[in-house]
């Protein structure tokens, strides 16, 4: 096994932990439902309970994407977190005050109010996940960097690479394909967030509501999704000769790479199938239909998946710079060495047994659904 | 620039500090925890759950602003020390990632069954659950600090010119360096003492105030232990810890001891006041107001012999005495012009490559690989750099083994009331003092850090990258502005987090 497969094996465990966050990017969707599903305090224990016994899957995920990022593609890490600096610090920013709000909202003399506590759970919901979607969006639009290695050699500066941008990331704001793409990700959280309430909540109050949720939410996003695949299908992209490594643009370049890899043309149709298959079947079943999550969330992390491989294979720069083209970061010219890669490949052979025990645990915890019997006795709760 | 370097430190240390008031006891009271829960399980006795799960309110609230606190410190070396990441990613990277992998998903798995599981799960998996989580809290550190070694000891390593960065070659000597060994259990072993001293000085509130005597006694019967041996085991790994300063970092010895000229059978200082730097610089051979020193213990702890020559920090600067290979040392200066020579080879070897000229970039490359070792050391403008905030360095290292030594006392002596069935629920003056220690504990183990990091600047990666090349290119004012939301934002959660500890301490089991 080559350089080159362990380069694309790594592109591929990213893209599946970036897929796995998108997925469970449902607890920060499930958060911003709270106050529109929960009439009464007990409707909202229940919720909040609910994903309060996930939301560190969605965390620990994130920290371990952001690690495997490092170890794999080191200058995506030295160029994008140092480039886009203030994006990348406010969706920091909205997932530290998500991980004291669950456990301190409730707690006597929490100093700040309950109130507190659950508009920081806002605005983690609305906040991280829309901005986490603009972020990912400029692997499809550019960023404006430039990267010199060389610069090492300069005593007086020698910082590699230099954002271009005085407004250090926050410019991908005024880009309307990254904040299609944001505003993707919140409605997907939140449709996502709206099915995992009915498979893990038994109350038929509550279901009726989140199906009710689900049926604007669902529709919103699968309108989002389909206008920001076409936009994306249509725009040109950023290809790299493979010989020279130059990058240039080239047209229908997304719409190309998934021609031209079919198994990722296979996986997107899949995952959208059944994205739509778990929404659909929630959405107009008569009775309430619990197991739409599984469907979708398949599906999510199939899509997600399919959109990543195609930003980074095919001979394409997954990191444009719309400044200096040729600085842009491809998966070939950003990766860690043959031997990092290796080492970490035999490390990541972990990864089922996780996978795993975490299912085995979940399902263990997740055998009973949540009820308000179980709100109102005495143990821990949110 | 200079700014920039200062501020993106603060904004570390900051982020550091806050995050290391809530791992030691994560990590030490998990272990008590954990104990707690298996003689419940053993006795099946109902007090032991009500114990255990008073001792786990405590533990989940920690927790929660323990992770809070860690998200920001992995992403910084992205957003702060961009140059670094790139210089030496392929190695850093890695223990990160494990980190992430191996441990995270374990305490995030089994800490939900930990604290919502008793019902839903059979006693045994319960246990197991409450096991695995600290297991898990305790290999995050394992690997965090593996990471923290390499900076102080690179190895395994090797640089490459056309990425312009280190490369691993040996992960075993990344991972089993013996500095990440002794650092991690130095580590995670003064974690249980500030567990143990938390759940000390708690159960002595409760003993003052007559409340759950025998639910606090029990609770001090189990942290006594685990005190005790985390203390010993402190100090062996100190020792260690020490001795390889003495090899590795000899500058970082030299200001821990306020050592300015170097000496054979060098005593240790047991307590000094120090002359202030530049005053000390001049007059070498009596750098300390007040100086209460024991014979031959410098030489001894860093060289394992009473006659050992150990070099001051004038010596390191200086060069010139005969170092433990049988080589004499470089100077700064000479090292410096190796350090220029390394950095400007590496340009010209880049140039050569560019036009084709294999033979120049050649022996640019010879010039690269015979003076790679000093590599750091062209960054460094004047040889004062070279020399850490001695102050800090020297007090924080008295204050540490000092008052961390207390704690073998303050065990040893609970150890005694228990064994001999004093009624020490009655000493009040004595249990003022446990609660006294719970503090005491945490600063103890924050300037254990405070050595370790202020001691060996200026470099972040030793000898080949010094902090002010490593940072990302942002304004100073951007980090500033986070720095100030840190500052806020981390007090307030720690305000919030006290407030709510206190008021649950005071409920009771």
């Amino acid at each position: 096994m080559d350089y080159n497969f362990f380069i694309q094996y790594w592109w591929f465990v990213i893209s599946l932990l970036g897929a796995i966050l998108v997925f469970l990017l449902f607890v920060q969707g499930g958060q911003t439902l709270i106050p529109q599903l929960g009439k009464s305090e007990i409707e909202k224990t229940m919720m909040v309970n609910s994903i309060g016994r996930k939301w560190e899957f969605t965390f620990t995920t994130l920290v371990t994407f952001g690690g495997a990022f490092f170890a794999a593609f080191p200058l995506f890490y030295s160029t994008s977190f140092g480039g886009a600096y203030w994006v990348w610090m406010i969706i920091l920013f909205c997932f530290i005050i998500q991980a004291v709000s669950f456990e301190f909202r409730k707690k006597e003399n929490n100093f700040l109010g309950e109130k507190t506590y659950n508009t920081f759970l806002l605005i983690n919901g609305f906040g991280g996940t829309f901005l986490l979607g603009v972020a990912v969006g400029t692997f499809f639009t550019g960023s404006e960097f430039v990267v010199n290695k060389e610069n090492i050699a300069n005593p007086i500066m020698p910082i590699i690479s230099q954002w271009t941008n005085p407004l250090h990331g926050l410019e991908a704001l005024a880009n309307p394909r990254n904040l299609l793409l944001g505003l993707v990700v919140l409605f997907l959280s939140r449709t996502l967030g709206s099915l995992y309430f009915i498979n893990n909540i038994n109350d038929q109050t509550l279901q009726e509501r989140a199906k009710k949720a689900l049926k604007v939410c669902g529709t919103v996003f699968v309108v989002l999704f389909v206008t920001f695949l076409t936009i994306t299908f249509l725009a040109d992209g950023f290809a790299v000769d493979k010989e020279t490594g130059l990058v240039s643009m080239e047209k229908y370049k997304y719409f190309n790479n998934l021609i031209e890899m079919p198994v990722v043309l296979a996986m997107l149709l899949i995952g959208v199938v059944l994205v739509l298959f778990g929404l659909g079947k929630t959405m107009f079943s008569k009775a309430i239909f619990r197991k739409g999550i599984w469907f979708a969330g398949i599906g999510t992390v199939l899509a997600v998946l399919s959109l990543f491989l195609i930003a980074g294979y095919n001979n394409t720069a997954y990191y444009p710079s719309i400044f200096n083209p040729q600085s842009s970061l491809t998966i070939y010219n950003s990766s860690s060495s043959l031997f990092t890669l290796r080492t970490m490949s035999i490390v990541s052979l972990i990864i089922p047994f996780v996978l795993a025990y975490i299912f085995y645990a979940w399902r263990k915890m997740d055998k009973v659904s949540i009820t308000k019997e179980e709100m109102q006795e005495d143990g821990h709760k949110y | 620039m200079e700014e920039l370097v200062l501020w993106s430190r603060a904004q570390f240390a900051l982020t550091a500090i806050y995050h290391w008031l809530f791992v030691p006891l994560t990590l030490g009271l998990g272990v008590i925890i954990g104990v707690m829960e298996t003689i419940y399980y053993k006795t099946k006795n109902e007090e032991w759950k009500t114990i255990t799960k008073f001792w786990m309110r405590l533990f989940g609230i920690n927790f929660a602003i323990g992770v809070a606190t860690g998200l920001i410190l992995e992403f910084q070396f992205g957003t702060n020390w961009s140059n670094y990441s790139w210089f030496v990613g392929d190695i850093f990277g890695a223990p990160l990632a494990i980190e992430g992998i191996l441990a995270f998903f374990m305490e995030a798995t089994f800490i939900a069954i930990m604290f919502f599981g008793w019902n839903k799960v059979s006693k045994g998996f319960h246990l197991a659950s409450t096991w695995l989580t600290v297991f898990g809290a305790s290999i995050s550190a394992l690997w965090i600090l593996i990471a923290n070694a390499w900076m102080q000891f690179p190895t395994g390593m090797t640089f490459n010119p056309d990425t312009v960065r280190n490369e691993m070659t040996d992960f075993w000597a990344v991972a089993l360096s013996p500095i990440a060994i002794n650092k991690f259990f130095h580590t995670v072993t003064s974690c249980w003492v500030v567990g143990s001293a938390a759940c000390i000085g708690v159960s002595a509130w409760f003993l003052i105030k007559k409340r759950h005597i025998d639910f606090a006694k029990k609770s001090i019967k189990i942290a006594v232990p685990v005190g005790l041996v985390g203390i010993l085991l402190t100090i062996y790994t100190g020792d260690g810890s020490a001795f390889q300063v003495a090899q590795k970092q000899p500058m970082k010895l030299a200001a821990m001891e306020g050592l300015y000229e170097g000496q054979t059978q060098a005593p240790l200082v047991a307590f000094g006041i120090l002359k202030p730097h530049q005053q000390a610089m001049q007059e070498k051979d009596n750098p300390s107001y007040l100086n209460i020193s024991i014979p031959y213990a410098l030489s001894l702890l860093g060289y394992r012999d009473v006659d050992a020559y150990v070099p001051g920090i004038t010596d390191l600067l200086e060069g010139g005495y005969p170092t433990q290979d049988g080589t004499v040392s470089l100077s700064a200066k000479e090292k410096m012009e190796s350090g220029k020579l390394a950095v400007q080879a590496l340009a010209d070897y880049k140039k050569a490559k560019k036009v084709g000229n294999e033979m120049e970039s050649q022996k640019q490359l010879e010039i690269l690989n015979a003076n790679y070792s000093n590599f750091g050391y062209g960054f460094i403008k004047d040889e004062s750099e070279l020399v850490p905030n001695v102050a800090i360095t020297f007090y924080a290292f008295r204050f540490m083994v000092i008052f961390g030594s207390f704690f073998i006392l303050i065990f040893a002596i609970i150890a005694y009331f228990i064994f001999k069935k004093k009624p020490y629920e009655n000493y009040k003056w004595f249990l003022w003092l446990c609660i006294l220690c719970i503090p005491l504990a945490y600063m103890v183990s924050q300037s254990g850090w405070l050595v370790a990091e202020m001691g060996r600047q200026p470099w972040v990666i030793q000898d080949l990258m010094p902090t002010s090349a490593a940072i990302s290119a942002i304004s100073s004012s951007s980090v500033a502005t986070t720095f100030i939301i840190f500052c806020v934002l981390f007090s307030v959660l720690l305000i919030a987090e006290l407030s709510i500890m206190f008021k649950q301490i005071k409920k009771g089991f």
